[in-house]
């Protein structure tokens, strides 16, 4: 869909210290956000894959968080709706594809479900479908992080709403204040948990308000808006850096489809109240903001919209063509060595 | 105390009668001759274990007091001697659970200390922390399942449970469902040997309660009357269906966690010592003589009524038998305990 | 076999064992942590860590808020960015909220990432029964978690054994569950060897050599066995008692080697009998040695009912003593 560019825009625009550049970036890693996961449910239409995840309405808290995170120094522990942070801070699609393929080259040799990404190099955690599970977890890094005195480093991590019912959450929001821990808790509020509606999930609808109880800074943000996130993440970032402890910010957003490839969102929400809050798709939104404050021109936009797409198919056709694990890669990485139970000892 | 004004002679009761307020009393000074006789027993050789609860009479007498006996249920923890008591529990069943004896409610399988009675609506629950929120918030909704308005579930914990993930899953269902539940924390500033600024960044719990979108308040343990108040308001909440509280009441661990505890590894004497000024036992036995609601005569008597009370259970539970060894295999299912069938 | 640095040796008990080696851990490696409830200020329920935040401070000696499920959580993240964190259980009656952090995660964490990241940790908890501990304290877990892929569980019963096998698990790099048993804490001496050592995890000890009966066994039962494998001997009865110390791996050779002479298999545990220990110590045998035998395999371990109530009586029933094994070992000989 062409977009008519608008009229100069008379507002400026707050872009809290980004270039033009970084807008284009955050853009990019959007539209590969998107495009990668349209891919996913194509592929699983196609029967190429058996399941892939969404997370359309995720795009500009993810791109905007990702911007804030210092590549090299801090350290990432995601959920799995949380593509567009892990291209954001530097997974490249053809490593997301061999996740969904589980092919042996993937970061897991296969073994993970899709969207489980991990990438030591990148400083990107391992994570599992537990819901809360890896919070614990971004606390001991953080924890470590402070224990060899590293000032400058912190821990992002991620969860939804849902999450924050976990025992696990309150548990690790409590250890980090306690310690007052290089962490920021990033809560993507898309509004559902599978088919749970917030209303079902808390007696009140804000998250950050919880963080008081803690002893810790909360703010909400607008989770459509990536500078706002890029902007709220980033002093959180920045706080936690710097030694300032734990923060808890909640990214107001929205899950336009269903949770994944196995799952009818029909069956629980309606169709109009999903179309009411697409007027917020942070896609399009962002793409018209760039446009009328001429950052990009329509052309560039399609330009750039035919890169990610390029792209994408690029690492598709390589991560297809790549090879299953083999059988034999079943018994590997259970220990350091070996996997057996039993220790039988050599000949007597 | 809060609500005593000596200098204008005014006592606000919130509505308690002089009956209740020496029934509270009364209870205060069974806790505390109870919980000592346990401390004497283990000295004596004659129990092995037993935990007390000195610094938590006031806010035990007081919420007891805020119970309907026969309508309400109560989920406890294990240094809940005095609301266990003050809800109906005897001191005769108090023993009984002390030397672990077979007529013991729980068949003397549980530790001391670990009470239940279905008759009093009082919830067996075990050592572990927190793992009784869940079950009271399921029990609130059951009452609200079935309509039952003008019964609620008290449930308690320390300030070292709110730590726990279940404390925090349980608030939040049962502020969700709007359910008939009253969590009554009792803040007595350790967990064993942790201090509150080791278990939580910030020391109100009650702030936690927006967080949940219900009501919190905090108010002063060591006033038994401030208590009751407290908790009256919060249970009444619950029982006309206008959904959960959090309720926080300020007291003190005077002792240590329990008799395998030794406190002073880890806290000075002179610590505790001080905190000894706010002793609620003799604070609420002066404002009963100064309101003249008892006299020197009837506090006199009174205690000595708590020692012969605790005297006669103490000897009727001691002179019972213990579980037979074939009581080990009943009740770990309805039916039969062998996993294998034959 | 353990390699013994020096010559010397102290007599301690196994609480002495496990302070020992925390401390010498905590002195050598700058990345290690203990973290649990009580550990710091209090020095352990058991003084195990007593004074240790008085040497090595806050910052290594951790008192946690009472949050089992993060005690291992937050442990398992210290261990995938580089600290080697000892994370203490206070009761394996509490390990339950854990339950995931430890079969989900740390289990997993090596084989889901194919290696990139992994999880040098270990879990230690006082376990076990005989201390009037009742329903919540003196349970047995081992069953619960030797199931699980990715894990390693030890419960060593002596001294010299908890020693080198801490500081195996502790230079471990994967997760190790350390199980101590309470009652053998103070009660249980024995010679320890001075300086560091380690003993290789799926390795078990023949403590007493025989030829009549295989008895296998691990924990404060493995004492029991042994007493009562004296009495036998004084009836000139040859029992072969077997120190399994190493619950996951598990050590086949020691078990079958033994087999190979006495052709009898009695299996004692503390945990309930179905589908405890005994229950793959006998699948393995039936398996790999049933022409071996000369007497059906059998097992003596605690009644299948929820260990184990207050009561004295309640208890004493559902422990085994030294003359009930002995009788056991008894007709098992002579059948």
């Amino acid at each position: 869909m062409a977009i008519k560019p608008e009229a100069q825009s008379k507002v400026p625009l707050e872009r809290h210290g980004l270039t033009n550049e970084q807008l284009v970036a955050i853009f990019r890693t959007m539209l590969m956000q998107r495009t990668l996961e349209n891919r996913g449910f194509q592929l699983n239409r196609q029967g190429k894959i058996p399941f892939a995840s969404a997370s359309e309405g995720h795009e500009a808290v993810q791109a905007g968080a990702a911007m804030a995170f210092e590549r090299g120094k801090d350290i990432l522990v995601p959920y799995y709706r949380d593509l567009g942070l892990a291209l954001g801070i530097g997974l490249t699609p053809y490593e997301v594809l061999l996740s969904l393929f589980a092919r042996a080259a993937d970061h897991s040799a296969g073994r993970q479900f899709p969207h489980h990404y991990a990438s030591r190099r990148l400083g990107l955690h391992t994570i599992s479908s537990i819901i809360a599970a890896q919070l614990p977890h971004a606390v001991g890094a953080a924890f470590a992080l402070q224990y060899r005195g590293e000032a400058g480093r912190a821990v992002l991590t991620t969860f939804g709403d849902g999450a924050t019912s976990e025992g696990e959450w309150h548990e690790s929001v409590n250890f980090a204040a306690v310690h007052k821990l290089p962490v920021v808790f990033l809560c993507e509020n898309n509004e559902w948990a599978i088919s749970t509606p917030l209303s079902k999930q808390m007696g009140q609808p804000d998250v950050f308000r919880r963080a008081e109880g803690y002893g810790v800074p909360g703010a909400a943000v607008d989770g459509m808006d990536p500078i706002a996130c890029y902007a709220a993440v980033g002093a959180a970032m920045q706080r936690a850096r710097s030694g300032g402890g734990p923060t808890l910010v909640e990214a107001k957003c929205y899950r336009f489809l269903s949770h994944t490839t196995d799952d009818d969102d029909r069956t629980y929400r309606s169709p109009d109240e999903v179309q009411a809050r697409r007027k917020d798709d942070p896609v399009p939104c962002f793409e018209r903001l760039l446009v009328e404050h001429a950052v990009l021109s329509v052309e560039q936009v399609e330009a750039l919209k035919r890169s990610v797409l390029e792209e994408t198919n690029d690492a598709t056709d390589r991560a297809e063509a790549m090879a299953y694990p083999d059988a034999a890669d079943l018994y590997e990485k259970v220990y350091a060595e070996g996997w057996e139970p039993w220790t039988v000892q050599r000949a007597q | 105390m809060a609500t005593t004004d000596l200098r204008t002679g005014s006592l606000e009761r919130h509505g308690l009668s002089d009956e209740q307020l020496r029934d509270m009393f009364r209870n205060m000074l069974l806790q505390r001759q109870l919980d000592n006789r346990g401390f004497q027993l283990n000295r004596q050789g004659k129990v092995p274990f037993a935990l007390g609860s000195e610094g938590h009479e006031a806010l035990q007498a007081g919420a007891a007091m805020a119970f309907n006996r026969g309508r309400d249920i109560l989920a406890p923890y294990y240094r809940d001697l005095g609301l266990c008591l003050g809800i109906g529990l005897s001191p005769f069943e108090i023993l009984l659970s002390i030397f672990a004896r077979a007529e013991d409610h729980n068949g003397g399988r549980q530790f001391p200390n670990h009470y239940s009675s279905k008759a009093a609506g009082l919830m067996s629950f075990s050592s572990i922390l927190a793992a009784h929120l869940p079950h009271a918030v399921g029990a609130a909704f059951s009452l609200a399942y079935r309509g039952e308005t003008g019964r609620a579930v008290l449930a308690t914990c320390g300030d070292g449970t709110t730590s726990e993930g279940e404390w925090h899953e349980s608030m939040n269902f049962a502020a969700v469902h709007k359910l008939p539940f009253v969590m009554l924390v009792e803040n007595n500033e350790w967990a064993i040997s942790t201090p509150l600024e080791k278990q939580m960044a910030q020391p109100e719990i009650w702030k936690r309660a927006a967080g949940y979108g219900m009501p919190g308040r905090r108010f002063n343990g060591f006033d038994p009357i401030e208590t009751y108040a407290a908790v009256n308001e919060a249970m009444d909440r619950a029982r006309a269906g206008e959904g959960p509280t959090l309720v926080e009441g300020t007291c003190y661990r005077y002792l240590a966690h329990s008799t395998d505890d030794n406190d002073l590894t880890y806290r000075t004497r002179e610590v505790v010592q001080e905190r000894r000024k706010d002793d609620p036992v003799p604070a609420f036995e002066t404002v009963l003589l100064e309101r003249g609601i008892m006299s020197p005569e009837d506090v006199t008597a009174m205690r000595k009524d708590v020692l012969r009370e605790t005297n006669e259970a103490t000897d009727a539970a001691e002179a019972l038998p213990y579980p037979e060894a074939a009581d080990l295999y009943k009740h770990v299912y309805e039916g039969a305990w062998e996993p294998w069938q034959s | 076999m353990a390699v013994v640095s020096s010559a010397n040796s102290t007599v301690m008990n196994n609480v002495e064992a496990v302070r020992a080696t925390l401390y010498e851990a905590m002195k050598n490696d700058e990345r290690t942590v203990i973290l649990g409830e009580d550990v710091g200020a209090r020095g352990n329920v058991f003084l195990i860590t007593k004074d240790f935040i008085g040497e090595f401070g806050e910052r290594r000696v951790i008192d946690t808020p009472i949050a089992e499920a993060s005690i291992v959580g937050i442990a398992v993240g210290m261990a995938m960015e580089g600290l080697r964190p000892i994370a203490e259980i206070q009761f394996a009656d509490f390990i339950y909220p854990s339950f995931n952090q430890i079969v989900g995660e740390a289990a997993k964490i090596r084989y889901r990432s194919n290696g990139e990241y992994t999880c040098p940790l270990v879990i230690r908890t006082p376990y076990g029964g005989g201390v009037r501990g009742a329903l919540s304290h003196s349970v047995s877990i081992e069953a619960l978690f030797y199931h699980v892929p990715g894990l390693k569980i030890v419960a060593p019963s002596f001294p010299d054994d908890v020693k080198g096998l801490l500081n195996a698990a502790i230079d471990d790099p994967d997760p190790v569950l350390f199980l101590e048993h309470k009652k053998t804490y103070r009660l249980i001496k024995g010679e320890v060897p001075d300086g560091h050592y380690t003993i290789p995890l799926g390795k078990a000890n023949v403590r007493k050599a025989g030829t009549q009966l295989t008895v296998v066994s691990y924990g404060l039962y493995l004492h029991w066995a042994l007493e009562a494998a004296q009495r036998l001997q004084e009836e000139n009865l040859s029992v072969e008692v077997i120190d399994l110390r190493s619950i996951r791996p598990m050590d086949k050779t020691a078990i079958l080697n033994s087999l190979e002479k006495t052709r009898k298999l009695l299996i004692v545990h503390e945990d309930n009998k179905f589908g405890g220990i005994g229950a793959e110590i006998s699948a393995m045998v039936a398996e790999e040695a049933l022409f071996l035998l000369d007497a059906p395999i059998r097992r003596l371990c605690g009644p299948d009912v929820p260990s184990m109530g207050y009561a004295l009586p309640l208890e004493e029933e559902f422990m085994s003593s030294p003359a009930e094994m002995a009788d056991a070992m008894r007709a098992m000989v002579k059948f």
